[in-house]
């Protein structure tokens, strides 16, 4: 197990989110769109010069400002060599 | 009795509302595209009901204005027609839950059911619906399917009267029904999802937004200079004017009456852009310049909407954005503003915060010509050759960039992350994106026309009254002094705030030169929104942060006004 932050996720990588370091806004909102602890997410796009992170929850992209990204820790299965 | 159609943004509920009411709504592929509720009516039982399509909210929590019009509807309703996305159907149970916990009767439609047989989703309706305590039943509203049997399981809506939960105990409940009603098969990813994914990388997907934008750009241009050129001005030519000389002998070629009407001969001859009367400029310039761009920019701008790129084009534009003190959501009005700045200013709807409206609205209504003006900037100005057009559009890309970078740091508050959902891709429903289409085209031919026409009229009025000739006077200093433009151009300031486009036009017959004619585009484009958006932006920022907006509009119009007329 590693535990990454979301922004430093490689593309087509899969994890479980572990924790959401924000305010009551932040977690609010990403909770109306079912990104809350214990979901499993793939990362669909890394993000470039500080531009959006795309990840797949429920078979849905969604695109995340990457300072929220950064807040978002995930907990990344290692593969197996 | 009211009907509410509720549920997540993009499910489909618009779609739904025109299905059970016949009324028709603008409809899209993206999040957001209803900010305010429609109302229209239908018959339940014999019995006259009111249907109202209500904003999308993902919770009754609301994160910004169109959830919370949202939220102050649900008040007034007596059912709620709850439309879901049945191929995610995890995160839309979540608002269900949360509208079963309110003592109002609920039915669901699970939408979108046709997509979930190729995304290999089965889900037990039966098993939901006993679940739920409420009807459920299987819609797909761009076809039409199930909308019938919605109708007839209306009055089984029911109110379970589910006890009111925690947040964390209704994701668990939602978790439980999951695991009772849905399987998932596993599938192999389809091309459009492989294009899906290309379209947000930001490298090859910077690539394309680039080839989408131009090629829009190009194709808006040609199908619109098509229609001038093979339609319209044909049309005017060759069955308008013989009409309109043989009213000018009668009318004896000049006179108050003649004036009105036809407008001044130019060299004994009726010109449809210099003439300025009722029936040459008012008939030609709505009809032969500017709605053969409406049309040639709705037709494109309803292709990237309901195919579902204009989400794409927000991530990728969300750092860009972020400069000037917005996120990546707000290219959508932006790119709406470019037809008219009315809904663009209503759209704003879907930014979170107070700030972020603000700068969204006032940019807007500065820098981003709606589809009229442009229409008459390609008319006029590029018949002097593009290079002008490209200086007009240079400079007001230029004050969108600066003067966003200044209310960035001047307007406080901050700018929430972007956070979206980027909808699938879609073929084009043809019926539905043509109807939109005409739905435009109408609301142009049906609320410009007649202020085109009333403005010519009273331009014609004053012009015999010399009540222009006074403000003329009056203004020199600022519009000779600083924008070195003729003393009359003042009139098509004036003007410009019943409608830019005739405003322009009345430029036409000033014998201006390339850099005045540059100057005078860019002044008007910035200086005051037209009268429409005008009442938009009071009823949507306020009356003082209209105010505040209408201040740095005249300001900055009269600085870049005055730099460009040095710099020409």
């Amino acid at each position: 197990m590693t535990i990454k932050n979301l922004k430093d996720l490689r593309a087509g990588e899969i994890g479980k989110i572990l924790q959401i370091d924000g305010g009551h806004g932040m977690v609010n909102r990403l909770a109306a769109l079912d990104i809350r602890p214990g979901k499993k997410i793939k990362k669909i796009n890394s993000s470039f010069m500080r531009g959006p992170v795309t990840i797949e929850v429920n078979r849905t992209h969604v695109a995340i400002g990457f300072g929220m990204a950064n807040r978002i820790l995930v907990e990344v299965e290692d593969k197996t060599p | 009795m009211k009907v509410l159609l509720m549920g997540n943004p993009n499910v489909g509920k618009s779609v739904v509302f025109s299905r059970l009411t016949g009324v028709r709504v603008i409809t899209s592929n993206y999040p957001g595209t209803t900010v305010n509720y429609t109302r229209g009516y239908m018959k339940i039982g014999g019995e006259q009901a009111e249907v109202i399509d209500v904003p999308g909210t993902y919770t009754l929590e609301p994160t910004c204005e169109a959830e919370e019009v949202a939220l102050r509807m649900l008040e007034s309703g007596d059912i709620v027609i709850n439309v879901v996305n049945a191929t995610n159907l995890e995160r839309n149970l979540y608002l269900t839950l949360q509208l079963l916990e309110r003592k109002l009767p609920v039915i669901v439609a699970l939408n979108m059911w046709d997509d979930t047989k190729h995304l290999g989703i089965s889900l037990d309706v039966e098993k939901l619906s006993a679940l739920l305590g409420v009807p459920v039943v299987p819609t797909v509203a761009t076809t039409g399917e199930g909308i019938k049997k919605l109708v007839e399981h209306l009055s089984n809506a029911a109110s379970p009267g589910m006890a009111t939960r925690s947040r964390n105990e209704r994701w668990a409940a939602v978790g439980n029904i999951i695991d009772q009603v849905q399987r998932v098969s596993h599938r192999h990813h389809t091309w459009r999802e492989r294009l899906a994914d290309a379209t947000v990388r930001p490298f090859s997907g910077g690539i394309i937004a680039l080839a989408v934008l131009a090629s829009s750009f190009i194709i808006v241009r040609f199908i619109a200079e098509s229609l001038i050129g093979y339609v319209f001005n044909p049309l005017f030519d060759n069955l308008w004017m013989p009409v309109l000389t043989w009213l000018s002998d009668i009318l004896g070629g000049g006179g108050f009456l003649h004036d009105i009407l036809i407008g001044k001969l130019i060299d004994g001859n009726i010109d449809f852009v210099h003439s300025f009367g009722l029936l040459s400029s008012g008939l030609y310039v709505p009809l032969a310049m500017v709605l053969p761009y409406i049309i040639s920019f709705y037709i494109i701008l309803g292709l990237l909407e309901d195919t579902g790129y204009l989400p794409r084009l927000a991530v990728l534009m969300d750092t860009i954005m972020h400069r000037v003190g917005l996120h990546g959501y707000a290219i959508i009005p932006t790119l709406l503003g470019f037809g008219c700045n009315v809904p663009a200013v209503m759209s704003t709807r879907i930014l979170e915060s107070k700030r972020e409206r603000f700068i969204a609205a006032t940019l807007i209504s500065i820098a981003i010509p709606c589809a009229a003006l442009q229409a008459m900037i390609f008319g006029l100005v590029g018949e002097r050759g593009w290079q002008y057009v490209a200086i007009v559009y240079g400079t007001l890309f230029a004050v969108w960039i600066i003067l966003g970078l200044i209310l960035r740091r001047l307007v406080k508050g901050f700018t929430p992350e972007l956070l979206i959902e980027i909808p699938p891709y879609r073929l084009p429903p043809w019926r539905a994106t043509l109807q939109k289409l005409w739905m435009r085209t109408y609301g142009f031919l049906k609320e410009a026309v007649p202020i085109i026409l009333g403005a010519i009229v009273v331009i014609n009025i004053l012009y015999s009254l010399g009540v222009f000739e006074a403000i003329a006077n009056f203004t020199a200093p600022v519009v000779t002094g600083i924008f070195g433009l003729p003393r009359e151009a003042v009139t098509a300031i004036i003007i410009g705030f019943l409608r830019k486009d005739v405003a322009l036009g009345m430029l036409a017959p000033l014998a201006l030169s390339n850099g005045q004619l540059v100057v005078g585009s860019v002044v008007l484009a910035m200086f005051f929104p037209c009268i429409a958006t005008f009442v938009i932006l009071l009823k949507e920022l306020g009356v003082v942060n209209m105010l505040k907006s209408a201040g740095i509009m005249v300001a900055s119009a009269l600085i870049v006004g005055g730099l460009l007329n040095l710099v020409l």
